[in-house]
């Protein structure tokens, strides 16, 4: 009998000792918070965000000073997947009703008779979708437009301008479920809503 | 040098312990969907077979028997084959962390791999040394292996042909495994006498 218990227990000792040591050994060091939240946002580096790309404004999240809901080309998927990251509560997208609603996808066009072949756009460009060289046509490579809205600022002829992409065959996905920010239900607020601004409801 | 070769011959083919034995069925279709998924498994379950079998043959000879306490085989195996996984959980995961995102879950399962406490548990009964039992451990997971990958391949292909409804999925996979096993008893005898 004792030496069922002596057994027993030497081995259980012996290999927590074993394991313990090689959980020391093989640790792996997990990614750093930045990274991870860098990984959830678009990569569009287009500064709505008022910081100067994705990373900057990962870094800003990873250091408190950035609310999470400041990425328009996210959407709320991005704030809710940040959300769920940090454990933290997913806000609604900063700006209001109005950027609450997506447009759709949207691409720039150049209005080709204004253009004077500035290529201040060209600089602006994040994704390098515009074509063109000084006193050249400038023309927008609509397959790179990432719809990121940075070359409407510097033509100095505002020639630029953001259409909506038409859905055809090609484009078609499956429209994403609805805001639940405004769900009765999921919003944790059990108040009956009468109000019908409040989201699709 | 060649009772080795037949040991190993026995347990890879004749003796097959997924297809004749019957041992190691949940990992078997569990992670036979994709190829590279069923050799990953293979190469983890591999790993731990060998070092479990030789560790399990160690704890019996030098703690169990001298201590007269063989009825703690069974719980004791266990100990020894979930410490053994949880190392080479730990070495994955350091070593290739591709391999370790693809597994995943898979490797704690292999602490329930009935195969893996069977090697260990007929070791002793068939009373081998330590060389024959890490070569019984070793052959059976090369017998492990090559039934997966088979299989995977298998599968894949089932995945993409003309499966009638009622059988796609699992039936289709249950009756293919059976198909196998049958093949798989042409081999007997092939281990007596050479």
């Amino acid at each position: 009998m004792i030496s069922a218990i002596f057994a027993l227990a030497f081995l259980a000792a012996f290999f927590g000792l074993v394991l313990g040591l090689s959980a020391v050994i093989f640790k792996v060091e997990a990614s750093p918070v930045v990274e991870q939240i860098d990984k959830l946002l678009p990569q569009t580096q287009c500064a709505q965000c008022t910081y100067a790309g994705c990373r900057p404004y990962a870094e800003a999240i990873a250091e408190g000073e950035a609310e999470i809901n400041l990425c328009p080309p996210g959407g709320q998927q991005t704030i809710q997947a940040i959300a769920d990251l940090l454990d933290v509560e997913a806000l609604p997208l900063a700006g209001g009703e109005e950027a609450q609603e997506e447009a759709g996808p949207s691409v720039a066009i150049i209005d080709e008779q204004t253009c004077i072949g500035c290529t201040l756009c060209i600089q602006a460009c994040p994704v390098d979708a515009i074509l063109g060289a000084a006193k050249q046509m400038h023309t927008v490579i609509e397959s790179e437009c990432t719809g990121c809205e940075l070359c409407l600022e510097p033509c100095p002829v505002d020639c630029i301008d953001m259409v909506t992409i038409a859905e055809d065959i090609k484009t078609w996905k499956w429209p994403k479920p609805n805001n639940h920010i405004n769900h009765p239900i999921t919003r944790g607020n059990f108040e009956l809503i009468t109000d019908k601004s409040a989201g699709n409801l | 040098m060649t009772e080795y070769f037949l040991l190993l011959v026995s347990t890879i083919l004749v003796n097959n312990f997924v297809l004749v034995k019957f041992l190691g069925l949940c990992p078997f279709m569990g992670s036979s969907r994709k190829l590279e998924v069923a050799t990953g498994m293979a190469l983890a379950t591999t790993f731990v077979l060998t070092l479990a079998s030789a560790s399990s043959y160690l704890v019996n000879t030098y703690i169990l028997v001298p201590l007269d306490v063989e009825f703690l085989r069974t719980i004791a195996f266990i100990l020894v084959i979930a410490a053994v996984v949880n190392f080479t959980e730990m070495v994955v995961h350091k070593t290739s962390p591709m391999l370790y995102q693809v597994l995943g879950m898979f490797l704690p399962l292999i602490t329930t791999n009935c195969a893996v406490l069977g090697v260990a548990l007929l070791n002793v009964q068939t009373g081998y040394g330590f060389f024959e039992s890490v070569l019984f451990g070793f052959g059976a997971a090369l017998g492990f292996s090559l039934v997966m990958v088979l299989f995977a391949a298998l599968r894949e292909r089932l995945a993409a042909s003309d499966v009638p409804e009622i059988f796609q999925g699992a039936p289709i996979a249950l009756i293919t495994a059976g198909i196998m096993s049958i093949a798989f008893l042409g081999f007997a005898g092939l281990d007596k006498g050479l």
